[in-house]
């Protein structure tokens, strides 16, 4: 399959229309979807508009932009106008937001396609899209597996061809673990590099939006698409996006790659291998490889399960059935919010609500919100001084290969470990990267995750692209 | 009203102020009062999913204008969340700040000599307005509610003081000051009847020497004659629990005008856990020395000083003329009669004026100029115009502006020359010989009979002060 930008130079250059693309998008999604439930909207109209009009600005002579008519999956949390927006939740069926994300206008703006919503763990809180109130998504490379989550749906949408590039987000490794389980290239960007607006908050101080993409320069092209400065967002970095995609073939000559030894110590060993044939392959590219621990990197997990769903806890108050979606009757204002809520809501963002509110209750705070905002603040600090010593670190991105379905759903602490490497990125508001490396002993892809410090994409980038090269994949 | 020998009331207040800004705190919309419903709102401010806060740099203007009025410190501050369910509410939680408010410390001076402390003076948004239909017409028992989210994201400031104040006169005192203070530093229009000023009231009881009471808090009061009221009748209320042997449960507690009562919202152990924490989709606010000063330097004179400037110009001031005082600066036009005595207007005249005719037309007053006010006077002081002529041009001035002189000519307004006011004086003496002999004899009441007569042959268009003149001129 060709890749984004193929698509893009040829949409632009005539050899082929963005309606072309778009069908050929439909038709695949349409062959697959019954079987994998990766799209829970398909934007027909919405496409063949957006088509049209990339297609009437090439014949006019207009500079499209780097997507020019590349069809893109979006994650169900990106609010687009018009365009049913769950987040995978019953309590948001049928609602369908009047204003779009700033990352739809700018997808729009560079010629892009959306061609619908894709499923993913409800509000994001799972890391196997089997919480979604709309069914599990399938992995498209063993579909008894799960894609991973909570993005599983836009990686699945990208590993099974229906589009070439989606968008996922990211709070403790939501786009890293499901681009690992899925084979293909994802990134969680710096903290405030791509604005969150129209993003459904899951917890605002680690949510990010971030692409998912067959190889690395279609992730640096949709990545520098989507990010820069926005006014809207509070906490969006004040710089304009930065170069990305010119400096992909940068490679790694003369940086200093940090193996941390805990972020794949307890992984499987085919992981675990993988990891190590990485480290062979960045030495060979002319990185310096040092050999770091990072001990407290264990604290990150229960931290982020104290933050996240205290955080949660409030930004899913507002689902109270007053205003838009699910309302459940009854007899005063009080019961129908709790009789609405208990419907809408599943058991994982129940039980989250619940930690969360019971983490910033009077008497438990400074035992546990307040303990877990110290931890975040060693963490940082212990990012900090990893990077003196290394300009970017290496490890695992998640601790297996795409699990069963079914598998863990019985025992969330079990699911929960499944994000143990990617957690302590989000905590320290830092970027990473997921890239695929090699197979397992089934013949499923193994993820690698590269890490640095705010703003190093492009560094974390040309050193996937070298892993990229170096596993034959381009 | 004073309490019963041997107690104590103590109050403190919390006020909280909308902002006059053009938009709301952390959207573009309009912050207006009186739009139909729900017309100015946008996902930001309806809370919907996505949706993101900006703060508006302008209602840190006027928090900062506010709390340098009240001598606070201004310090670099957080938001924060108070989490709760409430359906004009659109977030479920409100974003106010917590433990580091921008402005902290203070005092406000009262005319009566007291200062009371300012605790604090912090941002935070509004919410929407409910109407309850049907049934009790409260949100428990209504049969439908209604919600207009317009209001939903106002800036607000909430000033908090301590617990300072001795009496409902105080209570009062303090309300209606800070209220000069907040419409002079622009921060406020100060329309408590529209709701944007609203005040909760912290009331307790103590022997007088006693660690505090036990307080209760009477929410949302809209006037300053709600806020006497009800101070007055819930310590009158406490008193009686504890002399009756039983104690003050601490509550929150509704203010029902009709009845004069209070009554009991909700108890402490029903209070609501609001579990604070940092607003993660705002960044930390640092008002930094430049802007301080940039505010600082904006800022005109506060009431009690604007007062004391024209007490000065008094020579010795009356009762009455002190009340105009009060009115003339707590309307703002106190400029306008410092420029009138400065032209040699007599005060009494410029205050009565101003704090008469301008006050009934005081939304108008930007058509009246200096100018114009000045010269409106001279001519009633110089017997050109009669009071009531005065007044008259006065109020078309504030209606449609224009030049007095113009106006008292299109009016029919030509005064009473001097020699036909002598000839209706000496007929008026004439056909009152009993009266004008008293006159003469020293019985000044008769002054007012002699130019009421005057003013009824001349339909008003006569000036008193000339009638005065030319009846001592015949005694």
């Amino acid at each position: 399959m060709k890749s984004a930008r193929d698509i893009a130079r040829d949409v632009r250059n005539g050899t082929t229309t963005a309606e072309h693309e778009l069908a050929s998008s439909l038709a695949a999604i349409h062959a697959k979807n019954d079987e994998l439930n990766v799209f829970l909207f398909v934007d027909e109209e919405g496409a063949l508009d957006a088509a049209r009009r990339v297609d009437a600005r090439v014949a006019r002579g207009d500079d499209v932009g780097a997507l020019a008519g590349v069809p893109i999956a979006l994650k169900d949390n990106l609010c687009q106008v018009g365009v049913p927006t769950t987040a995978g939740s019953r309590i948001l069926k049928g609602w369908r937001p009047p204003y779009n994300a700033t990352v739809i206008d700018r997808l729009l703006d560079a010629g892009a396609v959306p061609m619908g919503k894709t499923n993913m763990d409800e509000f994001a809180m799972g890391s196997s899209t089997e919480t979604s109130a709309y069914g599990a998504t399938r992995n498209p490379l063993d579909t008894s597996r799960v894609p991973g989550g909570s993005s599983g749906g836009s990686a699945s949408a990208v590993a099974a061809d229906m589009t070439t590039i989606s968008l996922g987000s990211d709070t403790g490794g939501s786009i890293r673990q499901p681009a690992a389980f899925c084979g293909l290239v994802g990134v969680k960007p710096t903290y405030g590099l791509v604005s969150r607006y129209g993003l459904i908050a899951f917890a605002s101080s680690l949510d990010q939006i971030g692409p998912f993409a067959k190889n690395v320069a279609d992730a640096a092209t949709l990545l520098e698409t989507i990010a820069g400065h926005d006014p809207m967002d509070s906490t969006s970095l004040p710089e304009p996006a930065p170069s990305l995609v010119r400096h992909v073939d940068d490679g790694v000559a003369g940086q200093r790659v940090g193996v941390v030894r805990e972020l794949f110590e307890g992984a499987d060993g085919e992981v675990v291998a993988e990891v190590e044939r990485a480290t062979a392959a960045l030495r060979d590219a002319g990185a310096t490889i040092v050999e770091l621990s990072l001990p407290e990197l264990h604290l990150g997990l229960s931290a982020y399960y104290l933050i996240a769903p205290a955080e949660a806890s409030s930004n899913l108050a507002r689902y109270d059935g007053v205003r838009y979606g699910l309302r459940v009757d009854a007899d005063d204002v009080a019961a129908m919010n709790e009789a609405t809520r208990t419907a809408g809501f599943g058991a994982e963002v129940k039980r989250r609500i619940m930690l969360g509110t019971y983490a910033l209750s009077a008497g438990y705070y400074d035992a546990y919100y307040g303990q877990a905002l110290k931890v975040r603040t060693q963490l940082i600090d212990v990012f900090r001084r990893a990077y003196q010593e290394a300009d970017l670190l290496l490890g695992a991105t998640a601790p297996s290969v795409a699990f069963s379905i079914g598998e863990k759903t019985a025992n969330p602490l079990a699911m929960y470990l499944s994000d143990v490497f990617t957690i302590p990125t989000n905590l320290a508001g830092d970027a990473a990267v997921s890239v695929p490396f090699g197979v397992g002993d089934t013949g499923l892809p193994v993820g690698v995750q590269l890490l640095g410090p705010g703003r190093s994409e492009a560094r974390l980038l040309a050193a996937a692209r070298v892993l990229e090269v170096a596993d034959g994949r381009s | 009203m004073t309490l019963p020998d041997g107690w104590e009331l103590v109050v403190g207040l919390e006020v909280h102020t909308e902002l006059k800004t053009t938009t709301k705190m952390f959207c573009g919309c309009a912050n207006a009062f009186g739009s139909e419903a729900n017309t100015n709102v946008c996902p930001v401010c309806l809370g919907l999913p996505g949706s993101l806060p900006v703060l508006n740099v302008h209602a840190v203007d006027l928090a900062m204008a506010i709390g340098l009025a009240l001598h606070s410190t201004i310090a670099s501050s957080t938001f924060h969340r108070k989490n709760y369910f409430y359906p004009d509410m659109p977030k479920d939680f409100q974003i106010s700040q917590y433990d580091l408010p921008i402005n902290s410390g203070g005092y406000l001076d009262l005319p009566d000599g007291s200062r009371v402390t300012i605790e604090r003076a912090h941002l935070e948004e509004d919410t929407g307005k409910s109407t309850h239909l049907g049934g009790s017409g409260r949100i428990h028992g209504a049969e439908r509610s209604l919600v207009d989210y317009n209001r939903s994201g106002v800036p607000l400031v909430e000033i908090v003081s301590g617990p300072d104040i001795r009496s409902s006169d105080q209570a009062r005192a303090y309300a209606s000051e800070l209220r000069g203070i907040l419409i002079a530093t622009g921060a406020s229009d100060g329309r408590m009847e529209e709701g944007s000023m609203r005040i909760d009231a912290n009331v307790s009881v103590r022997h007088p020497g006693d660690p505090l009471g036990t307080r209760c808090e009477i929410k949302n009061l809209n006037s300053l004659r709600s806020l006497h009221r009800a101070i007055d009748y819930e310590a009158q209320r406490q008193v009686e629990l504890l002399e009756g042997g039983a104690t003050v449960r601490q509550e929150t507690r509704h203010w029902d005008e009709n009845l004069g009562e209070t009554s009991t919202m909700r108890t402490k152990e029903e209070a609501e856990d609001y579990r604070y924490f940092r607003e993660p989709d705002l960044v930390d606010l640092i008002p930094d020395a430049a802007w301080q000063e940039r505010i600082g330097a904006g800022l005109g004179a506060m009431p009690a000083e604007r007062r004391a400037t024209l007490v000065a110009r008094l020579t010795s001031p009356t009762s009455a003329q002190l009340d105009a005082l009060d009115v003339v600066v707590d309307l703002g036009v106190d400029e306008l009669v410092l420029a009138a005595i400065d032209a040699n207007i007599d005060p009494s005249l410029a205050l009565a004026r101003a704090a008469n005719e301008l006050a009934a037309a005081i939304d108008d007053v930007a058509n009246l100029t200096e100018g114009a006010f000045i010269a409106t006077l001279a001519m009633e002081q110089g017997g050109e115009l009669s009071a009531t002529q005065a007044k008259t041009v006065l109020l078309e001035l504030l209606a449609n502006g224009g030049d007095p002189r113009a106006i008292a000519a299109a009016k029919g307004f030509e005064q009473l020359s001097v020699d036909s006011l002598d000839e209706t004086v000496a007929d008026l003496i004439a056909h009152f010989p009993d009266e004008w002999v008293r006159y003469r004899e020293g019985d000044e009441k008769l002054a007012q009979f002699f130019i009421g007569q005057v003013m009824k042959l001349t339909k008003g268009q006569a000036n008193g002060k000339a009638v005065i003149d030319q009846l001592q001129r015949r005694r």
